[in-house]
């Protein structure tokens, strides 16, 4: 770990006006042998800015930390009926907040089945919807891999069990975030703001990007913006949703697989809107279109959920060592349907 | 055998208690206590004895080696090879010698040196903070050569594979750390057959009317110590003084003199609280022999603690298998042949065999085995907690579980009829009852896709001793009592046993007695391998104790006008035995002692009955531990994921010292085994021949959500065999508990599990539910 400087920024337009560059730019710029010269990147909770620092693979001259910014932690019920999470609002408060539990229960859900109690207790939202991937090659300082600058991916024709069944060419990393599954699905948005005190409201899904995007970026956060709220939309009657996580070991694991369900059911039962988002299925929360398509203006069953399951695995394309994912996403998204529509 | 003046024949209670005890004979040495009744008859040991540390732990009181901070310490580490294989070309420390707080470098590969494995180490050194450390780390300028190099054990049994070692520098060893047969052959990268063969094994095979055969796999696992490895050393003029994580003492400090050309009189090795070993921290090991000559050239403290990454590249590991078993037997479950071939690999280092398991647990006529090992470029293995038979206990008591299945018998029934041990017969019994093994249905029983099963495995494991095992017990003049030795509690409790010991000796609390332990100033004490510590110790804690209970015994007849041989020490007195009436407080006797203190020392004496094996200090005792395990798991055959919800547990271990001590070491043993059948592997890229799960991360240990209830039930098991009858639980504990979850899931599933870890994917592709890739 190198040596850095502290700053705790006071206001936003502090935080912003102090940093210099994102995280992955900083990395970039490490893992490409630039001079690290006076990088300043942003901390919120810390958790995967210390892994970082302490894998050799981030050494920024200093660190900003958000932490003692007033309000930036807020949770507050909107006008509309919507939810605005402030981003330094941490994953263990979100589990338990009653207007989550209560409206967004896919989101209480996701967030609760994230890391262990000891991170949620100081991991916040907006650092977890931020953080790096956790490939085993691009975490690793010994592998200069594409997303980090480099010109190839290890994963493909190495050790890929836990890497993405779709979308994976030329970089197969899954995004991390849990409770980006569960958000993409509720038709979030994040709120950016930057020096000048401009802020941009970005649909969550949007916001994320794939590989052929951008290589190093999981997403389109700007070198001085500050990520400073979620935006949960106000949800119409009828909305049923659930998220399930299927990790090796329920203790402390990240998942094999995890999916979000958010239906809008008429008052027939049969359902008007369908959301459905894998989770460490790609590098970005995975929309399934084409399940979500098939369950529109029918009754939720079984049969259907079974062949909603299937449609959504239709185009993965998995790599030597991860195919048993597709039997566990089917599972998984046939349970999370019924789950939802019947409770 | 004659009895002389030194020996004099006593009775001992003899057998299992809940089947019903006798007597047996034994001749002991005549300076050494009576035997020890059964433990309802006693009043501190075999009671459920709280851990005199434990609020310490809990509270975090207790010094580790890792809180251990001297003056002027410096702080340690270590370069370590970015290849699998390479020769050292050249290597520069100049840039390193002038970071600011740099004390001393010391090189390890000089040039020309082939490293062998991600992670060996290339240089260390030791500097005022362990930020300056790191950056001369940093600054070791080291031109590697790279190597062909080969990381997975089936590609290194192809002799065109590149050859990790010469015949010159392949090291011996077998997977017990004991010297690998001499004259093995070495072909490529595989050495051996070590083979044992019994009778005729193609006589066996063809009387057999069913023969099952299966191929099994066993990941590479690591000990994952919650304390890694750590020392300080502090060498000065007059002597070294060592503090490390360690479990043994007295071992170390051999190995320090050895490697260090001093008098043992002039080393110390110290350890107080210890978080595991599980055999990876056996001995002195690369870094501490870095530590100490850092130490000596900086002519300061050095504290070098390996971190996690380093922990699971260069600090040992269960080796990998892959075995092939052929077990034949009539249609009546008599076993005419059990045939074994494996192949293990230990990386660089150490035997990599399946042990004695097949060879010696059930009776059957035929036996044979060819166990190679195979050298890789990983980091090197070393004993881990049941080593060998944890491995090929997978696979034998899978194969009895198929014969079974295949003979329609029971398989409690089925080893009833071929396992000859009385102990593990009555273990059979008590288990079955307590898992409620007659709800046991045919596999696949249950509608939904959630499927349930029982299984059964049983163990096998030698009881150790170490023979030289020496232990002070001293009495001062006001009444308090220490015992000493260098003996090290690694986690396991042993001080509290002692305490235990002496206290039942003295006639008093085990609160009262102080306990000295882990510092090679007190009389040398046992390994904490093999599961020998309280077979080891606590017999001549006993002894020691029950010898200066007579010298105070001699200080208090006059006042209490008996002769000595009449006084007994019962709740915290000295009484007259037979007149209770007549006594003195234990404190009042000590009072009236000459000196400040009195003492005894006492070392282990031979089982009495004798040992199997002597090899050195170590012995093997004449009866094996047994141990049998139930598991109930729940298999989801659409995700595969196996939940182990509960397992019973029936073990013995001689005499029980301590029955809250000894449950909470075999939940221990049960939670590794859990965690070995299901989760652990050390995953290494074969492209570039590096673990890419160095961490607790990726490497997956069970955690509280996976732990099921765990049922404890130990036998009281006597022999008349030493002053405690006392013998070890750690192993044995861990070595029925994969295999009990594999049958389980065979029951549930009716698809059996040949290979560690049993994760959802290896169950889904069981279950043929994986789409064949286009």
């Amino acid at each position: 770990m190198n040596r850095f400087a502290w700053v705790n920024a006071r206001t936003i337009e502090e935080a912003s006006a102090a940093v210099s560059a994102t995280v992955a730019d900083a990395m970039t710029e490490l893992a490409g042998n630039a001079a690290a010269g006076d990088t300043a990147v942003l901390k919120a909770g810390g958790v995967d800015v210390l892994d970082l620092l302490k894998e050799g693979l981030l050494a920024p001259a200093r660190i900003v930390s958000l932490r003692g910014i007033p309000g930036l932690d807020a949770v507050v019920e909107e006008a509309g009926g919507g939810l605005r999470i402030g981003s330094m609002a941490t994953l263990s408060r979100l589990a338990d907040h009653p207007v989550v539990r209560r409206r967004y229960p896919a989101l209480s859900e996701a967030v609760r089945a994230s890391a262990s109690p000891q991170i949620r207790n100081v991991a916040t939202l907006g650092g977890n919807l931020l953080q790096r991937p956790r490939c085993w090659y691009f975490r690793a300082h010994e592998y200069h891999c594409l997303r980090k600058g480099g010109g190839h991916c290890f994963a493909i024709a190495g050790e890929n069990q836990y890497h993405a069944i779709f979308d994976n060419r030329p970089c197969a990393i899954v995004h991390p975030s849990t409770a980006a599954t569960a958000l993409v699905a509720l038709g979030a948005t994040v709120e950016l703001a930057d020096a000048q005190g401009a802020v941009r409201q970005v649909l969550l899904e949007d916001f994320f990007g794939p590989p052929d995007r951008d290589l190093q970026r999981e997403n389109d956060l700007k070198p001085r913006e500050v990520l400073t709220a979620i935006r949960l939309p106000a949800l119409p009657a009828g909305t049923h949703m659930a998220h399930l996580k299927q990790g090796e070991k329920d203790s402390f694991d990240w998942p094999l697989a995890d999916v979000a369900v958010v239906l809008e059911l008429s008052p027939d039962g049969s359902c008007r809107k369908a959301a459905l988002v894998l989770g460490t299925a790609a590098p970005v929360p995975h929309r399934a279109k084409q399940a979500e398509g098939l369950l529109a203006g029918k009754h939720i069953g079984e049969d259907l959920a079974r062949e909603a399951g299937r449609a959504a695995l239709e185009g993965a394309t998995p790599l030597a060592k991860n195919a048993y994912k597709l039997p566990l996403f089917e599972t998984l998204v046939r349970r999370a349907i019924l789950k939802a529509a019947l409770g | 055998m004659a009895t002389d003046e030194t020996q004099r024949t006593e009775a001992f209670p003899s057998g299992i208690v809940s089947v019903g005890l006798s007597e047996v004979k034994r001749q002991i040495p005549s300076d050494e206590p009576p035997p020890l009744p059964p433990n309802a008859e006693l009043a501190v040991i075999g009671k459920p004895t709280a851990r005199q540390n434990g609020r310490a732990k809990v509270t975090g009181a207790i010094r580790f080696t890792v809180d251990i901070s001297l003056p002027n310490m410096l702080h340690g580490g270590i370069l370590r090879s970015p290849l699998p294989h390479a020769a050292v070309a050249a290597i520069d420390v100049v840039a390193a010698a002038l970071v600011p707080g740099v004390r001393a470098i010391l090189p390890i590969a000089t040039p020309d040196a082939i490293l062998r494995y991600v992670g060996a180490p290339v240089a260390a050194v030791a500097a005022d903070s362990p930020a300056a450390a790191e950056e001369a780390l940093r600054l070791i300028r080291v031109d590697y050569k790279p190597l062909p190099f080969v990381a997975d054990l089936d590609v290194a049994r192809n002799p065109a594979s590149p050859p990790v070692h010469d015949s010159a520098s392949a090291p011996a060893g077998d997977a017990h750390g004991f010297p690998a047969p001499a004259g093995l052959p070495l072909h490529g990268n595989v050495r051996g057959p070590a083979t044992v063969t019994r009778g005729v094994i193609s006589q066996g095979l063809a009387e057999a009317d069913i023969v099952v055969e299966g191929e099994y796999r066993t990941a590479v696992q690591t000990h994952c110590c919650l304390e890694p490895h750590a020392i300080v050393a502090d060498w000065r003029t007059d002597g070294l003084t060592v503090y490390m994580s360690t479990q043994f003492t007295a071992g170390v400090r051999h190995e320090l003199a050895a490697a260090f050309d001093l008098p043992l009189s002039r080393v110390r090795v110290i350890v107080d609280g210890m978080g595991g070993g599980f055999g990876s921290k056996s001995s002195l090991g690369n870094y501490g022999r870095f530590a100490v000559a850092l130490s000596r050239q900086a002519q300061a403290p050095v504290r070098l603690v390996l971190d996690r990454e380093e922990e699971q590249m260069d600090a040992g590991n269960r080796p990998g298998t892959w075995q092939q078993l052929r077990v034949g037997a009539k249609r009546d479950g008599t076993l005419t042949a059990i045939s074994v071939l494996s192949y293990g690999t230990a990386g660089v280092a150490v035997g990599a065999g399946v042990g004695s398991f097949a060879e010696a647990l059930y009776a059957c006529p035929n036996f044979e085995s060819a166990q190679y090992d195979v050298f890789i470029n990983a980091g090197p293995g070393c004993a881990m907690r049941g080593p060998g038979n944890v491995q090929g206990a997978f696979a034998l008591e899978q194969a009895i579980d198929e014969l079974a299945g295949r003979l329609s018998i029971d398989p409690l029934a089925l080893r009833d009829r071929i396992d000859p041990s009385p102990v593990r017969r009555e273990e059979r019994r008590i288990g079955a009852d307590r898992i409620g093994w007659h709800r046991r249905r045919a596999s696949g029983a249950d509608a939904g896709p959630v499927k349930r099963g029982l299984g059964v495995a049983q163990s096998l494991w030698g009881a150790n001793v170490q023979i030289n095992a020496s232990c002070e017990v001293r009495v001062m003049r006001d009444g308090s009592v220490e015992v000493l030795s260098s003996v090290q509690d690694i986690g396991t409790g042993i001080g509290t046993v002692l305490a235990q010991v002496v206290a039942e000796v003295l006639g008093l609390r085990p609160e009262a007695i102080t306990v000295r332990i882990g510092d090679t100033e007190f009389p040398a004490g046992p390994p904490s391998y093999g599961s020998r510590t309280t077979a080891s110790i606590t017999p001549p804690a006993r002894t020691a104790a029950w010898r200066v209970l007579q010298a105070l015994c001699r200080e208090a007849a006059p006042v209490l006008n008996a002769a000595p041989e009449q006084l007994a020490a019962r709740d915290g007195k000295i009484v007259v035995l037979g007149d209770p009436g007549r006594g003195m407080k234990f404190a009042d006797a000590a009072a009236r002692l000459r000196t400040d203190w009195i003492s005894a020392v006492a070392s282990r004496s031979d089982d009495y009955g004798g040992f199997r094996r002597r090899i050195g200090d170590a012995a093997i005792a004449l009866q094996d531990l047994g141990g049998v395990q139930f598991a109930e798991v729940a298999v989801d055959t659409e995700t595969g994921i196996i939940r182990v919800e509960r397992v019973v547990a029936v073990q013995d271990c001689g005499r029980p010292m301590n029955p809250r001590q000894i449950e909470s070491q075999v939940q221990g043993g049960v939670l590794m085994g859990i965690s070995f059948a299901l989760f652990e592997e050390r995953i290494i890229d074969q492209n570039s021949g590096r673990m890419v799960n160095p961490n607790l991360e990726q490497y997956k240990l069970l955690g509280a959500r996976e732990t099921p209830e765990i049922e404890v039930a130990v036998l009281e098991n006597y022999q008349g065999q030493s002053a405690t009858d006392a013998y070890g639980i750690a192993e044995p504990s861990n070595i029925a508990t994969a295999p009990a979850i594999a049958n389980a899931v065979y029951n549930a599933i009716g698809v059996r599990l040949r290979t560690t870890p049993m994760t959802p994917a290896a169950v889904l592709a069981a279950l043929g539910k994986i789409p064949a890739r286009s």
